[in-house]
């Protein structure tokens, strides 16, 4: 799941500034089951600026909808005739959320509400731990399910640095050493000549948008396009 | 016991302070409370197990998120007591009456008169 974090109350106050009626969209998927951006914390949001525009004699209406998803078009579409009543619209979804309703309605300024931070577990109420940086490359195969891209420091693809010290990692000693739990996990499984198999570098892919068009789909325009000819 | 406690509290009774939420108290202060407390079972004795160590978490969270903007956190509090202290029950509401006092009036409602001042 996407875990994110509420932005503090004064960056999102200072990015309302001058609006005066504003649509919170709260996301019901990744962000809602880590408390973040879900119904709930947009009824929360909502209190919070309406209380401290009160204060400051520069009331704000603020509006309030938790959309499914707002990555998903069929979802936002929901959105249409409720977003035309605001000047502006807050987005309590992650960053992939946001840039969607940007795209979808260009003449409204959209603020994101939270920051997206990691693609993680729930380890217990209220608690997440990062697990993926989603490198394109998944190796955890061979690595007997642990992740040295997110788990390691140096994001080491092959092997630990000379920084591991008796299992922990050289920059901080609560942090264990990836490739240590690695070579463990494949001892115990009798797999240790997987740690032999050496991996290639990961490609430039990650630095441009990526798409992803599963087998047996194709791209919209495409489709569309097919259906002219 | 005829106990007296101030009656310028309003109780609201719930089954449980496990089923008090974040928005129910928000909300009160939003509408003008000059503050609102939770009474609940004693900590380790909830029938639910953990119904009034849930409600104690969210009075702290709304505390926090009153404190963010400007409002008195400890306009919210959190009490524990059993069913069979009613002497401790009015103790509670009288030093809330009296912290709220210090406190003065909820600063929403000086902003409203404000507002209304303007208006006319």
């Amino acid at each position: 799941m996407i875990v994110a974090k509420r932005k503090p109350i004064e960056e999102i106050k200072k990015m309302l500034k001058g609006y005066k009626k504003v649509l919170n969209v709260g996301c019901g998927t990744c962000v809602a089951v880590c408390l973040a951006g879900g119904e709930k914390e947009v009824e929360v949001l909502n209190a919070q600026l309406d209380m401290a525009r009160r204060l400051e004699e520069d009331p704000i209406e603020m509006g309030a909808f938790t959309c499914e998803r707002q990555c998903d078009r069929e979802y936002l579409g929901t959105l249409d005739e409720k977003v035309k009543q605001y000047e502006a619209i807050l987005s309590m979804a992650c960053g992939a959320g946001v840039q969607f309703i940007a795209e979808r309605y260009p003449d409204k300024p959209v603020f994101p509400a939270v920051d997206t931070t990691f693609i993680g577990v729930n380890q217990g109420v209220g608690w997440y731990e990062e697990r993926c940086r989603s490198c394109s490359s998944c190796v955890l195969g061979l690595t007997g399910g642990i992740c040295p891209v997110t788990m390691c420091a140096k994001g080491l693809f092959n092997g630990p640095c000379g920084g591991t010290n008796k299992g922990m990692c050289e920059v901080s000693k609560d942090q264990p050493c990836a490739w240590h739990m690695i070579y463990e996990r494949l001892k115990q499984q009798g797999r240790l000549d997987c740690i032999k198999e050496l991996q290639p570098m990961t490609e430039w892919q990650n630095q441009v948008p990526r798409t992803v068009i599963q087998p047996g789909y194709r791209k919209p325009e495409k489709e569309t396009e097919q259906q002219k000819a | 016991m005829r106990l007296n406690y101030p009656a310028n509290i309003k109780i609201i009774r719930v089954p449980c302070t496990g089923k008090v939420d974040v928005m129910h108290l928000l909300r009160a202060i939003q509408k003008g409370a000059d503050g609102v407390y939770v009474v609940g079972c004693i900590e380790g004795t909830c029938h639910y197990n953990e119904g009034n160590l849930r409600a104690k978490e969210r009075v702290n969270y709304v505390r926090m998120r009153l404190e963010e903007i400007g409002i008195e956190g400890d306009r919210v509090r959190m009490y524990n007591l059993s069913s069979g202290e009613g002497p401790t029950f009015a103790a509670y509401a009288k030093e809330m009456t009296e912290n709220i006092r210090n406190l003065g009036p909820n600063p929403l409602k000086k902003a409203r008169k404000a507002e209304q001042d303007r208006s006319d």
